[in-house]
């Protein structure tokens, strides 16, 4: 007996399959063959998806387009401690404009945001490469690049808010080495602390992309390597021109997954500076929560955090389209 | 018809369980001593009948209390009391959830027994609407009495002593002035000096009515001078510090000085360390004659059922009874918010603080603390808190820092 599959969303095949003991069935007829109790198979078949697909559909419609679309009216109105409903036009986003703390934000955003997709991309394209030479123990080293993605950022920011203390961590650790000259006072001082969120999200995220990399040298079709090799190409020259250029679609989900890493990150800062010292590391996403939530400023709040999606947006929209026009002409 | 006499039935037996009086109250006393506190409330209400129901929101400075309260509010539900300080109060009053609770206030005498500074934060529109607490006081400088004798220095009472003890406990090789770098304490540390340097009217007319002319006058300029000058006697790695290992550093003797609330007193204590010998409190430099106070305060929430209600004004008269007012601060480091509760078993630091309460609710310097929102509304005292934060954390001078502080008191 051949079993129609549950979760598939094709509908029952016109002639189906000739089933087992049955001649098959009438060809000159469009009509599938009648079983008993198939009817219901098909409605099944031709429902259950939807059924199965409709309660996490209409919760995202709701809790995420839907909370958009709030949040996008909330920027808009007066709302201060408690949403209302009183339209503001766009004097919140003039009030965010004016708010020297926001550009403070945006610009760490801006210094956090490029270096830690470009190391990320540096140093986990290079990991990967090195790790695609059939080395021994492959594995053992990957589990170990990749393990920091396993925890959480709050986790990774504690430990390298220790790490990084000039009290506590790597400069008294020289210090007491003997290193007396050694200073690296990065997350106490002012002007360096977000780059130590830099540091903190690299050595998190480069053993991930590291991962996708890895992933996608292996689905490098060996024999045009071997032809180039054939040709006398130089390994490097390999890389250079054939294997990375055909990674194209893994920098694409890289791209995508790493920026919106970092227009969102929000426990990372908060765990590692706090967004100290000052305001000198303040993020978007710190300053959306502290308006929103702690200071009674929800239509401020709002309108921040439409800036960070429209961030998103502008990062996502053209390497969505990049992506798709790649694909249709066949890359 | 069964059905129906079934159903009205269970209605009733609902609305007889919701009669029995309760209360709801929600607040972040959690840490150890201020969890005992409000067991201690729990005990006093079950004493006189009314059951009590927990909302405890652990979180540093109440804000996710403060989620968690607007949460239910805005689904309709608000617990019976909440801890809600300062011109916050006057925000939820605006939101007209607020219930009425003068007929406590008159039962209990509240006007006679706290002072006026007060009661005016607790009405909205002239009506009671909170209960206050307790009174931390916020202008105090701990010092350690054993680092000041190694570097020869005394306690200071003005800011030129100040420094002469700074500088003193700097060439003994020691970090004069312990501290934290989080907004909050940049905060705390900047009202103590421009308390010290203005006095209390001018405190006053910068801090809590934010006029303009007087936050760009010379004396916020010397102020924010003041301010730099103390940057210099802090160890670079205060930056993100917790305000309890500051203290730490002063009960350990590392740093001489720490200019902190009262609440540092438990952080002494709890190390073993006995006020006037291991550690002394004094007020922070030229501020003697003046209190910033940080109250706690339960805000009544508008309920409809009448036993409820009276539950409710039952809970704010316990929470001034001087029985509850001498356990409660006994076990939270803080001092009672009325007079007429024995004061024999508070320390010296905290006997000093009634005094000086009470002395200065008469002269009018009994001012709001500015960094733990008392005087103005969250959203101003974060704008000016991220000027002083920008001011510690930089190179800005004190004249650009007053202007920015100027248009941080405007724009929001």
């Amino acid at each position: 007996m051949s079993v129609t599959p549950l979760f598939s969303a094709r509908r029952p095949r016109a002639p189906a399959a000739p089933v087992a003991g049955k001649p098959a069935a009438n060809d000159s007829s469009a009509k599938p063959p009648v079983r008993p109790g198939s009817r219901l198979g098909a409605l099944a078949d031709a429902w259950l998806p939807r059924l199965v697909l409709s309660p996490t559909i209409i919760a995202s419609l709701v809790f995420v387009y839907g909370f958009i679309a709030l949040t996008a009216y909330l920027s808009l109105t007066e709302s201060r401690m408690m949403p209302n409903f009183e339209f503001a036009g766009f004097g919140q986003y003039e009030r965010l404009f004016d708010l020297e703390r926001w550009w403070v934000a945006a610009a760490n955003l801006g210094i956090f945001g490029g270096l830690f997709i470009l190391f990320c991309l540096a140093i986990g394209l290079s990991m990967a490469i090195l790790l695609d030479q059939r080395i021994r123990h492959e594995g053992a080293l990957r589990a170990i690049y990749l393990y920091p993605m396993a925890l959480s950022f709050i986790v990774t920011g504690a430990a390298w808010k220790w790490i990084l203390n000039p009290g506590l961590g790597l400069e008294k650790m020289m210090h007491d080495w003997g290193f007396t000259n050694f200073t690296f006072d990065w997350l106490v001082d002012p002007d360096m602390a977000i780059y130590t969120v830099v540091i903190a999200g690299v050595w998190q995220s480069s053993g991930f992309v590291m991962a996708l990399f890895l992933a996608g040298l292996r689905g490098v079709d060996d024999s045009i390597i071997k032809a180039a090799m054939v040709d006398g190409a130089s390994l490097p020259t390999i890389y250079r021109r054939i294997v990375i250029p055909s990674l194209r679609p893994v920098f694409f989900s890289v791209l995508l997954v790493l920026s919106h890493i970092a227009i969102k990150s929000f426990d990372l800062v908060m765990a590692l500076t706090a967004g100290g010292p000052g305001t000198s590391s303040d993020v978007p996403a710190i300053f959306m929560y502290q308006f929103s939530f702690t200071r009674g400023q929800l239509g401020l709040g709002a309108a921040s955090a439409m800036m960070m999606l429209a961030t998103v947006l502008a990062v996502l929209v053209p390497l969505m389209y990049l992506e798709t026009k790649g694909a249709r002409h066949g890359r | 018809m069964k059905l129906k006499a079934l159903v009205s039935l269970l209605a009733l037996a609902g609305a007889a369980a919701q009669a029995a009086p309760q209360v709801e109250v929600l607040h972040y006393w959690t840490s150890g001593g201020e969890a005992r506190s409000a067991a201690e409330l729990k005990k006093i209400m079950e004493s006189k009948g009314v059951a009590w129901k927990d909302f405890a929101v652990a979180g540093g400075a109440g804000e996710n209390a403060a989620t968690a309260l607007k949460a239910r509010v805005m689904a309709g539900s608000p617990p019976t009391a909440a801890q809600i300080k300062g011109p916050s109060i006057q925000e939820w009053g605006q939101e007209g959830v607020l219930a009425n609770i003068d007929q406590a206030a008159v039962e209990g005498k509240w006007d006679a027994s706290v002072p006026a500074v007060v009661t005016n934060v607790m009405k909205y529109k002239g009506h009671y609407v909170a209960v206050p607490v307790n009174v931390h006081r916020v202008n105090w400088l701990w010092v350690n009495p054993a680092v000041l004798a190694k570097a020869g220095a005394k306690a200071p009472t003005s800011f030129a002593e100040f420094f002469d003890a700074a500088d003193k406990i700097k060439k003994a090789g020691l970090v004069a002035l312990a501290h934290g770098g989080q907004p909050w304490q940049d905060a705390t540390l900047f009202e103590s000096v421009v308390l010290g340097t203005g006095g209390a009217e001018f405190y006053k007319k910068a801090l809590v009515q934010l006029d303009q002319a007087s936050l760009t006058s010379p004396t916020m300029i010397k102020s924010f001078e003041t301010l730099a000058r103390m940057k210099t006697y802090i160890d670079k790695d205060a930056a993100g510090r917790d305000w309890n290992l500051a203290t730490a550093m002063v009960i350990n003797g590392k740093a001489g000085m720490q200019f902190m609330g009262d609440w540092a007193k438990g952080e002494f204590t709890a190390a073993g360390k006995v006020p006037g010998k291991d550690f002394l409190c004094v007020a922070a430099p030229g501020t003697d004659k003046a209190f910033t106070f940080n109250i706690d305060s339960l805000a009544m929430f508008k309920v409809k059922d009448p036993e409820q209600q009276k539950a409710q004004l039952t809970l704010a008269n316990a929470v001034l009874s001087p029985a509850f007012q001498e356990t409660f601060n006994l076990n939270k480091g803080s001092i009672p918010v009325r007079t007429g509760v024995p004061r024999d078993k508070f320390d010296s630091c905290a006997q000093k603080s009634m005094d000086d309460m009470a002395a200065t609710s008469k002269t009018g310097a009994l001012v709001p603390s500015l960094a733990h929102g008392m005087a103005v509304n969250t959203a101003k005292a974060g704008a000016i808190q991220d000027v002083i934060a920008r001011f510690m954390n930089s190179n800005m001078t004190p004249q650009a820092a007053a202007q920015a502080l100027a248009k941080a008191a405007k724009t929001m």
